[in-house]
């Protein structure tokens, strides 16, 4: 059904190689593609700031994760730490006179130096141990961001991001920031969905599945890795970025705290390693789902008349957001993103699924 | 230089890292077993220190009774877990673990707040909060007590490791398939290592629960518990207690000479940094296995 295989024949490479080589998901990549650029014409507004765009930001940061951690295998727990450097060099520039498009960029190329000492921790290490050194770090920042005001405004204390402005317009309006984050949103998508097909995506693959045997092949790993983190930085830095110029309008040292790189590596993992629609997925029910729940909560106490603690309440988008986490990785280790590709094996050959090998 | 002062810091601060080795001797005792790094273990301390807190004041049970209570239903709770979350896990990357580990501490830390809410508590075990004096130096009783306990427990899984089911125990840490072609049931070990870690966690979250009092701030105890772990190597009990003392005194007098240079709130600095320079100088830690996957 709707993703069919047949009628679909490859006679040259450039053809093979496509990005969307069955035409159902370029449809469902078009059609979604032209909601993201109505949605704020049909999305009530308050949905579009407060749900819409803190999704789309988190999903080109979690995409950014997702190159380092799904496509080179490092494990990285600090890249809040990493999200906080861009942001607050972003800021500063912007509120110095550099104009956004530049301060931007600044805040992307900040996060990438800083970014790359943590994959100095990954040339020593793998694994839990690079989990281990990576989430010291994140703490190490936390503590800067904590103990240095020149920078922060100290603690407690946060900084006011100036007005954004895109090629000399002023961004003032919810559409505005809307895409915003939506162009950021795609291009990350795009440079994701091409990365597959390059030789810097494969010699990711090949250090992830296997440095020995990726050196063998004469890939570098020690470089591949470095510009895994730094490309990967960039992302995060750019998506701090803009987090804080049109979605929290301040930036504080909270936002960036190790909970929030947890978070951050949830949404990957739930999302699925590797997956890029699984991203998708992830950020959307790590993000929006407590939320969710703790309204039906509310509702329901509400219907049958029951009193429910205030602090109660407080708590429960927290345990539910773990217990999401859990049984994710209960029902499919490899996240959404596989279990979106086991309903669209399902749907390629049917209703002849018994032919499948 | 003030020697008597210094050696307070010193004492304290060994004391201090005593603490930290029980919290740090529950990691062990499950990475030992499974490779499992257990994150969640700071949250299976604030759990059994609330549930001792339901248990005492809440049911009204005596304090002693209570613990006991709560030891039962933390080791039952922690073969749970195992059992559930896991153990179906066995063999999947570290990354999908180490997720699994984090997720089981958002959700016991959510779900405990969500029930007993965050308002910090006292337990009140009746040690005495006037300081002792060794000469001309000061020591708090709470954290002598809680040293003690460290030690004992320390004690106790030595001997414990000379059992049969401790034997057990050291042959799954060593080889998973060795002991599974010899008839250990490798499972209900695991189990085993999880239900005892979660009984540490107790004994660490009533310590710590009548130090600092029983409220969120005890998940914070996750960064040092590692450091201590990885310190001493992950797999090895004795290098846990070693390691917290050595990280104790380190902090201590660290923080001591930081605190005025960059204006207080050093400890973690000196914490993270120590974890990070164990990883890259020493990564199986003092008393660690050597065979650590290096790139």
């Amino acid at each position: 059904m709707f993703y069919r295989l047949s009628g679909v024949y490859h006679t040259s490479y450039a053809s093979d190689s496509r990005i969307f080589k069955v035409p159902a998901d370029r449809n469902l990549a078009v059609f979604f593609l032209l909601f993201g650029l109505a949605a704020p014409f049909i999305v009530p507004s308050i949905y579009l700031n407060s749900y819409m765009l803190p999704w789309l930001i988190w999903t080109a940061a979690a995409l950014g994760l997702n190159l380092v951690t799904g496509w080179a295998g490092q494990l990285h727990l600090g890249y809040a730490a990493v999200m906080a450097v861009g942001a607050y060099s972003a800021v500063h520039a912007a509120r110095f006179g550099v104009p956004w498009e530049f301060a931007l960029i600044i805040g992307g190329l900040a996060s990438s130096v800083i970014g790359s000492l943590f994959a100095f921790a990954a040339l020593r290490v793998k694994g839990l141990y690079l989990a281990l050194t990576t989430l010291a770090m994140q703490f190490i920042m936390d503590w800067v961001l904590h103990h240095s005001p020149t920078v922060t405004g100290g603690s407690h204390a946060s900084l006011q991001s100036p007005t954004l402005a895109l090629l000399g317009q002023p961004i003032t309006s919810d559409a505005g920031f809307y895409y915003v984050a939506f162009g950021w949103c795609v291009l990350v998508t795009i440079f994701m969905l091409n990365l597959k097909r390059t030789g810097l995506g494969r010699a990711l693959v090949a250090v992830r599945e296997k440095d020995y045997a990726a050196a063998i092949l004469g890939v570098n790993s020690f470089y591949y890795k470095i510009l895994a983190f730094a490309a990967s930085s960039f992302i995060a830095g750019v998506s701090g970025a803009l987090l804080v110029a049109t979605f929290f309008f301040l930036a504080t040292p909270e936002q960036f705290s190790v909970a929030v790189s947890i978070q951050a590596l949830a949404m990957v993992i739930v999302g699925g390693l590797g997956s890029i629609i699984g991203s998708y997925f992830g950020v959307a029910l790590i993000l929006l789902v407590p939320g969710v729940i703790n309204n039906l909560v509310a509702a329901i106490a509400h219907t049958l008349g029951a009193q429910v603690n205030v602090e109660t309440l407080a708590h429960i988008p927290n345990a539910a957001y773990g217990a999401l986490i859990v049984i994710i990785l209960l029902i499919e280790p490899l996240g959404l993103g596989k279990l979106y590709g086991n309903i669209r094996e399902y749907l390629m050959v049917w209703p002849f699924d018994q032919f499948r090998k | 230089m003030d020697w008597v002062f210094l050696a307070e810091l010193a004492l304290n601060g060994a004391l201090t890292g005593l603490l930290y080795s029980l919290f740090a001797i529950g990691l062990v005792l499950i990475y030992k077993a499974s490779s499992v790094p257990n994150l969640a273990q700071a949250a299976l301390t604030m759990l059994g220190a609330y549930v001792v807190l339901a248990l005492s004041r809440d049911v009204g049970l005596p304090l002693w009774l209570a613990i006991m209570l709560a030891a039962v239903i933390m080791f039952g709770l922690g073969f749970g877990i195992e059992r559930v979350a896991l153990r179906r896990l066995a063999g999947r990357p570290i990354i999908m673990i180490l997720m699994m580990t984090l997720g089981l501490d958002i959700f016991l830390r959510g779900t405990t707040l969500a029930i007993w809410g965050g308002t910090s508590r006292s337990i009140e075990l009746g040690v005495s909060y006037e300081p002792l004096f060794v000469g001309d130096m000061f020591i708090s009783r709470i954290n002598l007590v809680g040293a003690g306990v460290a030690v004992v427990l320390f004690v106790a899984f030595m001997l414990f490791f000379r059992t049969r089911t401790g034997i057990k125990l050291r042959a799954i840490a060593d080889d998973y398939m060795a002991s599974w072609s010899v008839g250990i049931s490798v499972e209900r070990g695991v189990g085993l290592s999880w239900a005892l870690a979660s009984v540490v966690a107790l004994a660490a979250g009533v310590i710590w629960g009548e130090i600092q009092g029983v409220d969120q701030a005890l998940s914070l105890l996750l960064l040092k518990g590692l450091t201590v772990a990885v310190l001493g190597g992950l797999d090895s009990i004795l290098g846990a207690v070693v390691a917290g003392i050595i990280l104790g005194i380190i902090e201590n007098v660290g923080a001591d000479f930081l605190d005025p240079l960059v204006g207080g709130g050093s400890r973690e600095l000196i914490v993270a940094a120590v974890l990070i320079l164990t990883v890259m100088i020493r990564p199986h830690g003092l008393f660690g296995r050597h065979d650590i996957e290096r790139v």
